[in-house]
């Protein structure tokens, strides 16, 4: 593989919630565990998984939008520089930018063609935009109304045009596509991958699998705060090549194929199981699941389960990086 | 049973129609996909469906009959954002129970583990509310469902889980369904009929 600049590189994150229970008693809530994640110059990294598996937070804390609560420990660089607090302020919007979820981080009382300008009405800005819109296939009166008179596909199309108004290193897209029609989905997808090939990096957030197989060169998959597999995009053609059972699972659930639902949900962060959170919902289950889970590193990939066989052990994120290769 | 659209005209604005004359039908023994462009007004002809807005002109007729006004609603919507269609500040186990004549059999088939029934939406996955949700959708008197988008949220496990027990479930009881999905993939799975809707 060849070895390419790094641009986001997370390493061994945890991310955890003080919470008061009743009264003055406080609990401490483990969302994400171990997250081991990193975007390379031209790299689309797709970051796929459960509902409710942490992906949404790890956009968050790597923008430092997490609220007051939240405990966060690892090490998040961006182009070899460790991200601090600061850092990230200063960089976000500008190098880093953040394409969200909901369409409500639109502001609601702002026409939403001066939002994608940042507010700048300068020549440039404005052509800038209109070319955005244009490419969009938003009409350009679009840029005179509030967001409240958008459908959501409209919305979406004005998040992503604003994200790329700015000449970002990163953006980091956290489900870019639900509410767009096929066609769009896949323009948006075409814009991430050009951007990407200029030598940029995107992080893709979304649990539309299939789509992201289409432009992403490597597939994250999370389960339950933790990074289980990081997979090549060639390795989701067959089962056999996918390494752990929850991706398995997944492959098998696409409505191409099996369409096969799978019992159980994911736990619950307040009653995680010891070692691998999949093992309650896992065929191949057995007793040393409840242990300590090392990563391995297989055939290009990584794989977080006692049950793979083969491949090389990495101790702990820093030596992660030297047996890549 | 039938649920019909009959040469419904709707916008939200005066003089500003998002639907013209748009008519449609779906029949108890089907699952009828609708698929359009963005901002076509998919949404808004599933909340006239499900009786939600009243169109300017044309009628929504349930066996020829316009929807029950008061009452439980034979046609029942499923939304897109399980969390926003519930309130935020009602235990979800709470929601539910205003279902009417729901079978227990139903939570259970749906996976909703009863320790879940005490967490306030905010604590449960959209995966998780969505369920609820969709529950709270099958009461006794259901005839009809909608189904905006109740997937593209979840993963795709969640979602084959939900599809299966929504696909036994309807046609054990003999519901109709009217699907939006932007997934060619599930509609050619799960739908019977797919209508593909376009500007004229």
């Amino acid at each position: 593989m060849e070895k390419t600049k790094e641009i986001l590189n997370i390493e061994d994150l945890c991310i955890s919630f003080e919470q008061y229970e009743k009264g003055l008693r406080r609990v401490e809530l483990n969302v994400i565990t171990n997250l081991s994640v990193n975007v390379g110059e031209g790299e689309i990294v797709a970051v796929v998984g459960s509902s409710g598996s942490g992906k949404s937070l790890l956009a968050h804390a790597v923008l430092g939008l997490l609220p007051k609560n939240a405990n966060v420990r690892g090490r998040v660089s961006f182009r070899g520089e460790l991200l601090t607090a600061e850092r990230i302020r200063e960089l976000r919007g500008k190098e880093i930018c953040l394409v969200p979820q909901s369409v409500s981080y639109l502001d609601p009382l702002m026409k939403v063609g001066a939002q994608v300008r940042h507010s700048r009405g300068d020549e440039d800005s404005i052509k800038r935009q209109e070319r955005l819109f244009g490419d969009y296939s938003l009409k350009q009166k679009t840029a005179g109304l509030y967001p409240f008179e958008l459908s959501g596909g409209m919305a979406r199309r004005i998040l992503l045009a604003s994200a790329l108004m700015e000449s970002p290193k990163l953006i980091i897209a956290d489900e870019p596509t639900p509410g767009l029609d096929l066609p769009l989905a896949k323009k948006a997808m075409a814009d991430f991958r050009s951007f990407a090939d200029e030598g940029n990096g995107v992080l893709l957030i979304t649990h539309d699998i299939e789509l992201a197989l289409e432009v992403a060169d490597r597939i994250a998959v999370f389960y339950a705060g933790t990074t289980v597999e990081e997979a090549l995009v060639s390795d989701f053609e067959r089962e056999e090549t996918l390494r752990h059972p929850y991706t398995k699972a997944l492959w098998r659930a696409f409505p191409r194929r099996g369409f096969q639902a799978l019992d159980g949900v994911q736990p619950y962060v307040k009653d995680m199981p010891a070692g691998c959170p999949f093992a309650p919902r896992c065929g191949l289950a057995g007793p040393e699941c409840a242990g300590e889970i090392p990563l391995r590193a297989a055939a290009g990939g990584t794989v977080r389960c006692v049950r793979f066989s083969g491949g090389e052990e990495i101790n702990g994120g820093k030596e992660a990086k030297s047996n890549e290769a | 049973m039938r649920l019909e659209a009959k040469d419904i005209t709707f916008g939200y604005e005066k003089d500003r129609p998002i639907l013209n004359r748009v008519s449609l039908t779906v029949r108890e023994t089907e699952r009828v996909a609708l698929s359009a462009p963005s901002g076509f007004g998919k949404t808004t002809l599933c909340r006239l469906l499900a009786g939600y807005e009243e169109p300017w002109s044309g009628q929504i007729l349930l066996d020829g009959r316009p929807l029950p006004k008061k009452g439980y609603c034979p046609v029942q919507m499923i939304w897109q954002h399980p969390e926003r269609a519930v309130d935020p500040a009602i235990r979800i186990g709470d929601t539910l129970a205003q279902c009417p004549d729901l079978d227990p059999a139903v939570i259970e088939g749906l996976g909703i583990e009863k320790d879940w029934y005490h967490r306030f939406p905010g604590e449960l996955s959209g995966g998780e509310i969505q369920r609820f949700c969709i529950a709270a959708a099958l009461g006794g008197g259901t005839r009809f469902l909608i189904a905006d988008e109740i997937s593209t949220m979840l993963d795709l496990i969640t979602q084959s889980q939900i599809w299966c027990f929504l696909l036994a479930e309807t046609e054990k009881r003999k519901i109709g369904m009217a699907i939006v999905s932007h997934s060619e993939d599930l509609t050619n799975r799960v739908a019977t009929r797919i209508i593909r809707m376009d500007r004229r």
